[in-house]
């Protein structure tokens, strides 16, 4: 990284600060590990910062940071792939359990996050994207460096199958509702 | 009717809040007409605020220490990941480890090795060594001023001009001669009444004769340098950049009036 003076580092800082918490919650819908996923988060901030200078100044810096992690994230994919590593943890979520919440609420976004985890990558990180995290559909084509129609598709299957299954849960639940209650 | 068919997009674009209010009154007027698919469409709706409510704590959450950005600069903006003092002490051990210590010292500098950089470099370290030095910060003081830019005229080949920087509220306070790896530099320190010091290097440049003037940062020293007409100078100091850099200005153009 070239050396930077003082006034490039503090614009630097203060446009990509903001954007940490963000990415680790995107981070922890991806990769629900949370050791694995805030690594990745501080390899893409210093990725970030390394290439501060190639990104282009009027440029949204949320869009370019995400895309760097996005890019992260396939490479080490792939490497898990080989080497074979789970990333998608279906069992007790600690980010789920240990919010302030009633525990109908808990059992909910438990739900929700397993279910989650059971949809392909590709289309979590849509999901996430563009209901989390707010990119617009554009934004997240960039992020993803796919065609805006393949986010559009995507989307829409990632929310059939995740309502899928809900559903599935939700009749499980209905049938045996002791062993849902008991943990 | 002529409106536009409704598409599948427009429906995720209702659930994601996207739509024009033109777009929205009219996909609005069709689930109202299309029990199911407003069931449907609903049920994406809890979707959304389930997983945006399910993630949202872990955005509240306190940063861990590995995701101090600021650290993460610190050590980037570090040449090789060592502090410049480090490199400096490096240099310094291997040197006194002495036999052909000495002749590796070029190809293990993680410095830039010519130009403006390079003499930026020098700078920030001769402010290192010689601004919080109380007892001998300089070798000749501002009363021999006429000795000291006659000597380092003489030694740096070139004629050379002690800018007047009491305009930024900085006093000269004398200079010295340095050693650095292109040769003799000539050191100017200044002061101003709160005790802050600066430094200005000047030396020949073998490459870069002319470069315009560029920022430099390097751990707490800011500065900035640029060269003409085969002379670099570098003015640096603890204060922020944006504050040296009407300084360097001042000093550049009295140079430029001199020559």
């Amino acid at each position: 990284m070239p050396v930077l003076d003082q006034r490039s580092l503090n614009d630097m800082t203060s446009l990509i600060e903001p954007i940490i918490p963000a990415l680790r919650r995107y981070a922890r819908g991806l990769v629900r590990d949370h050791s694995t996923a805030d690594d990745l988060v501080q390899d893409c901030l210093e990725l970030a910062v390394g290439r501060w200078h190639q990104r282009h100044a009027d440029g949204n810096p949320r869009a370019w940071i995400f895309a760097i992690f996005h890019n992260l994230f396939r490479t080490r994919l792939r490497r898990m792939a080989r080497r074979p590593l789970h990333f998608a943890i279906e069992d007790t979520d600690e980010a789920a359990l240990s919010i302030d919440a009633p525990q109908d609420q808990q059992l909910h976004f438990r739900d929700v996050l397993a279910a989650l985890a059971q949809l392909p990558e590709e289309h979590r990180s849509v999901l996430l994207l563009v209901t989390v995290e707010d990119l617009s559909y554009a934004e997240t084509a960039k992020v993803l460096d796919v065609p805006i129609g393949t986010v559009m598709s995507r989307l829409s299957r990632a929310r059939a199958r995740l309502s899928e299954i809900m559903s599935g849960e939700a009749r499980r639940d209905a049938t045996y509702p002791p062993l849902r209650r008991v943990k | 009717m002529t409106m536009r068919p409704i598409t599948e997009d427009d429906l995720h674009g209702f659930v994601d809040r996207r739509l024009e209010p033109q777009r929205l009154t009219e996909v609005r007027a069709y689930l109202a007409d299309h029990p199911e698919i407003a069931a449907r469409i609903n049920g994406y709706g809890q979707q959304r605020d389930m997983l945006r409510a399910a993630l949202a704590p872990i955005a509240e959450e306190p940063l861990p220490s590995t995701l101090n950005l600021t650290r993460m600069i610190e050590i980037q903006q570090r040449p090789r990941g060592l502090p410049w003092w480090a490199s400096a002490a490096a240099a310094v051990a291997l040197v006194v480890a002495g036999g052909a210590g000495g002749w590796s010292l070029r190809s293990l500098s993680p410095r830039p090795a010519e130009g403006v950089a390079s003499l930026a470099r020098e700078a920030a370290d001769s402010f290192a060594v010689y601004a919080p030095d109380h007892i001998h910060p300089v070798e000749l003081r501002a009363s021999e001023r006429a000795e000291l830019v006659a000597w380092a005229s003489q030694r740096l080949g070139r004629p050379v001009a002690v800018p007047d920087l009491s305009g930024s509220g900085y006093r000269f306070m004398g200079g010295r001669l340095v050693a650095t790896e292109h040769g003799p530099a000539v050191l100017f320190m200044y002061d101003d009444d709160h005790g802050t010091r600066l430094v200005m290097l000047t030396r020949p440049m073998a490459t870069e004769q002319n470069a315009p003037m560029s920022p430099l940062a390097q751990g707490t020293v800011n500065g900035f340098a640029w060269a003409v007409h085969g002379m670099g100078y570098s003015l640096v100091g603890s204060p922020p950049a944006e504050a040296l850099h009407p300084i360097a200005d001042e000093a550049r153009r009295q140079i430029a009036r001199d020559a």
